[in-house]
């Protein structure tokens, strides 16, 4: 099939960005968005010109290096999808596909459709780990958990970092990516004893690295490729509770 | 055939410098011989390392915990990308919480056996010995392993073993084990005793009077070049999957760091050793950038078969029970669907070739769980497999709940690596490297799920013992950016990187490594003859050739230019790939995911020659294009007396 892409091409951070048009023939139904994108910088670099940078790596749904907006949606239309695993039998012959970064103050524009997201580094850095040496944990077995307890931590811990919750917000939120986090750590016992100071901080770090506050609109749960549910705010929103009243205590 | 290996420049043979002792006593032998840095002067070494994978991060975060200055490095934009975050199903210990039989020896034997008796005996014991810090260490930081209704932890069982002591988080293990990691690391970047540097490519190592002292590193975003010095280097970059084009590789997965060691002194061992995953999603046309693996898990409830009718093109729900040839059951009743890789891959291969392959393109076998939901009903199956069932639909638009899987062998995880001694030290002092980039654990195949527990055995409990052994034992002068060598290593890597861009040809980087895949594919594949090898290397170098006068690089060194990195990735697997083929070709025998057709049991499976090749292949550059000389590492099997392997 032949599809229509409108892409976003920038230099680079300071430099202006404008959309470009290019027409993709032979698009088969079994590709990937990104492996349409591959056969399009083919032709562009045999043509002379600069391929459109993007990011990539696994390709398996599960580095979150992607992502891309894609018609006005992060990852694309389909649903918990990473861009990796958004194939083109998604559209039909003669679509227009709308192809931008994902945007968002704390994810500047470093080319085309690469954005910085050093920012969610920089929030795990502020307190999303638990502070054990190497080589002196117990046996494994020796703190149960039970296995529902268990399987809430893993839903949680299961985010992919790769920013759509924050491109879906219209407030460019982070707080589904530091929700899952906060709430991974909190549900296991092992996390327990550091719960109020991570909170605390990982909250504080939000705001100083420019992304905005969370309206519940849950767009960020509609966009999350690795379906994080918005409890994880609430759970989140329930520990910076209290942890502040602990904190004034 | 003996003319090949008469041909070669055969150098002395190395010591891996095991210690003496008993094999359950070596390891603790060693930490005891070692020298010890006082804690006051740690923070005076400046440690790098390459790599935030499982071994880079956990090193990272190990060696800052320590109180080491650390600087990681890491090609991605955050090191939580790392391709260790794709592993699926699960990490070996042994633990024996399941009570069924498993031990330190056990799993050190069968991790021996499963590598076809090419491993290096004391790191695999090593290994097994440490496996249960590992589940402890990752469980104290949070790791989300599956537990039972009690609360403990669960296992399941994987190829190669007959006991149940894999762990694992759903179909995410990788990334679990690797976010633990990163976050163990994040705490030390906290602390300031850990620095990272997020997108930047390794283009050469410095070595000062034969000692690692530090990196060139190019800014992938800038394209600046930086010289970065230290006490030692820790190579934590992987492996060469990708040689192939085609493999179960993240995109950016490439051999460059490690061939750049290997041609300042590092030798490079048993480079045509690769796995051959059995369980992967077949291509399905030309644009096909890379291959999506299904969890090995999965065979645990899933059947293998194909039709027992040549060319039976019937859906698979038509075929009736009787006209199914399960021919892994068959062939092998003790192991049945759970046979090691490299035994499932050439029976894959084996019945497609014979043309009882199916799908579109009769490259496929069908992985069915028809009798799993038959027996455990679907919500069973689908709390154990669903994110994997999911993505498989996502890709195929099939639904395997209700039609059979297909899947097809894929380039999958590199045996070899870098030669390192006991110590993970490679020949070039200060140069230590670890995981998959190294080559001492998994001899010629790699069993299931302890790829996963090497990359963090080496990363948390060995090298920060070794490494500070390397420190306290040696006068390290400082080195400052305006050294000799500093400077050599820095114009060479500019020039490598202005070369590219000046060749201005007619062909696309990635026409020239899809060209190099097929050849990989077609001659140093499944299956390698001596003819085909020798096909390769000539091809291999005439397309090397082209690549240097034909090649088109889009724009300049000096900003973000994927097409570059990509360019020079490509220039470095053309010339290992000729080493590759060359080690291929000069190993006259069959074992794990190395298969000479010449050397088959009359059932067709792989034929070892100890006799000739109980030997690690290490190989010493001598120049692009030149003749390695061959240095060879003796194995000694003490406590695992090699025999044929058999699952039957």
């Amino acid at each position: 099939m032949r599809i229509k892409l409108k892409v976003w091409r920038q230099a680079g951070p300071d430099q202006p960005g404008r959309l470009e048009t290019h027409e993709v023939e032979d698009v088969n139904p079994d590709m990937s968005f990104l492996e349409m994108l591959d056969v399009l910088n083919e032709k562009l670099m045999l043509e002379g010109k600069e391929p459109i940078a993007f990011d990539h790596d696994c390709r398996e749904g599960i580095c979150g290096t992607c992502g891309v907006m894609i018609d006005g949606q992060a990852h694309g239309p389909n649903r918990n999808s990473p861009t990796c695993q958004l194939r083109m039998r998604s559209y039909k012959d003669g679509d227009t596909i709308l192809a931008e970064p994902f945007r968002a103050k704390a994810f500047p524009v470093l080319k085309d459709l690469v954005v910085d997201r050093s920012s969610f580094d920089r929030l795990q850095q502020s307190g999303g780990y638990v502070s054990v040496n190497t080589g002196n944990a117990p046996d494994a077995n020796a703190i149960p958990v039970p296995q529902k307890i268990a399987e809430h931590a893993m839903s949680n811990a299961a985010c992919i970092g790769c920013g759509a919750c924050v491109a879906a917000c219209k407030n460019a939120s982070a707080a589904l990516f530091v929700g899952a986090k906060v709430s991974h750590l909190s549900f296991l016992p092992q996390g327990k004893g550091e719960r109020h100071e991570r909170v605390l901080n990982m909250v504080a770090k939000m705001d100083e690295e420019g992304f905005g506050a969370c309206t519940n609109t849950s767009e960020c749960q509609a966009a999350c490729p690795a379906g994080i549910s918005v409890q994880a705010i609430a759970k989140m929103n329930r520990e910076y509770m209290a942890a502040s009243l602990l904190a004034e205590e | 055939m003996a003319t090949v290996n008469e041909n070669i420049a055969t150098g002395s043979s190395i010591d891996a410098r095991v210690p003496e002792g008993a094999m359950h006593e070596k390891w603790e032998t060693r930490i005891k011989q070692m020298k010890l840095v006082n804690p006051a002067n740690k923070r005076k070494f400046e440690i790098i390392v390459v790599g935030t994978g499982l071994a880079g991060a956990s090193a990272s975060a190990a060696l800052g915990e320590l109180g080491y200055h650390v600087k990681t490095f890491c090609i991605n934009d955050s090191p939580r990308r790392a391709h260790s975050i794709a592993a699926q199903g699960g990490i070996n210990a042994a633990k024996n919480y399941p009570n069924d039989g498993d031990s330190v020896w056990r799993l050190f034997y069968d991790t021996v056996k499963g590598g076809d008796y090419r491993s290096r005996e004391s790191n695999v014991y090593r290994l097994a010995q440490v496996s249960n810090k590992i589940i402890d260490h990752c469980v104290a930081l949070g790791v989300p392993f599956a537990r039972e209704y009690g609360g403990t932890l669960t296992n399941r069982s994987f190829g190669g073993a007959q006991v149940s002591r894999t762990f694992y988080a759903r179909g995410q293990t990788g990334q679990q084990l690797l976010l633990g990691a990163y976050a163990a690391m994040n705490r030390q970047i906290q602390t300031g005793k850990v620095e990272t540097f997020p997108k930047r490519e390794m283009m050469d190592l410095i070595v000062v009077d034969g000692v690692a002292r530090g990196v060139i590193m190019r800014n992938l975003v800038t394209g600046e070049f930086e010289t970065h010095l230290g006490d030692a280097v820790c190579l934590c970059t992987g492996g060469y999957g990708n040689v192939y084009y085609l493999s179960t590789n993240a995109k950016n997965c490439n051999v460059t760091a490690a061939w750049r060691c290997h041609k300042r002194g590092a030798y490079f061992a048993n480079p045509c050793y690769t796995q051959i995953h059995p369980t992967c999603i077949p291509a399905s046309g030309s644009y096909q950038s890379k291959l999506t693996l299904m969890s090995e898990s999965l065979r645990n409830d899933g059947r293998i078969w194909v039709p027992k009718a040549k060319g039976d093109k019937r859906p698979a729900n038509q075929i009736p029970e009787d006209e199914r040839d399960y021919y892994l059951e068959e062939r092998y009743p003790s192991f049945g669907n759970l046979v090691p890789r490299d035994v499932a891959s050439r029976a894959a291969k084996e019945r497609c070739d014979a043309g009882y392959g199916v799908g579109a393109t009769g490259q496929a076998v069908y992985l069915d769980f028809r009798d799993a939901i038959e027996r455990d009903g679907k919500q069973t199956v689908a709390a154990k497999y669903g994110n994997l069932f999911q993505m498989y639909e996502e890709i195929t638009a099939e639904d395997p709940y209700q039609v059979p899987m297909r899947i097809y062998p894929a380039v999958h995880y590199t045996m070899g690596g870098l030669w390192v001694d006991y110590d993970l030290q490679s020949t070039v002092p200060g140069l230590f490297v670890l995981g998959e980039a190294n080559f001492s654990d998994h001899g010629a195949n790699r069993l299931g799920a302890s790829a996963l527990m090497q990359g963090l055995s080496d990363g948390y409990f060995v090298i920060p013992y070794t490494i500070g052994n390397h420190l306290a034992s040696s006068k390290l002068e400082k080195v400052t950016e305006d050294h000799p060598a500093c400077k050599e290593a820095m114009v060479e890597a500019r020039n490598k990187i202005e070369s590219l861009i000046n060749v201005n040809g007619s062909k696309t980087v990635d026409s020239f490594h899809r060209r190099l895949g097929a050849i990989m594919w077609d001659y140093c594949g499944m299956a390698r003859t001596a003819e085909g090898l020798q096909t390769a290397s000539e091809r291999i170098r005439e397309l090397r050739e082209e690549f240097w006068n034909d090649v088109k690089v889009l724009g300049s060194g000096a900003d973000f230019n994927q097409n570059l990195e990509h360019a020079g990735r490509v220039a470095d697997f053309l010339e290992f790939a000729e080493l590759f083929a060359h080690d291929a070709l000069h190993r006259e025998e069959s074992c794990g995911g190395h298969f000479r057709e010449e050397h088959q049991t009359p059932e067709g499976e792989a034929k070892r020659d100890d006799e000739n090749f109980k030997y690690v292949a290490a190989w010493e550059f001598k120049g692009v294009g030149e003749q390695e000389t061959l240095h060879k590492e003796e194995l000694d099997f003490v406590e695992c007396k090699p025999s044929t392997r058999s699952y039957k």
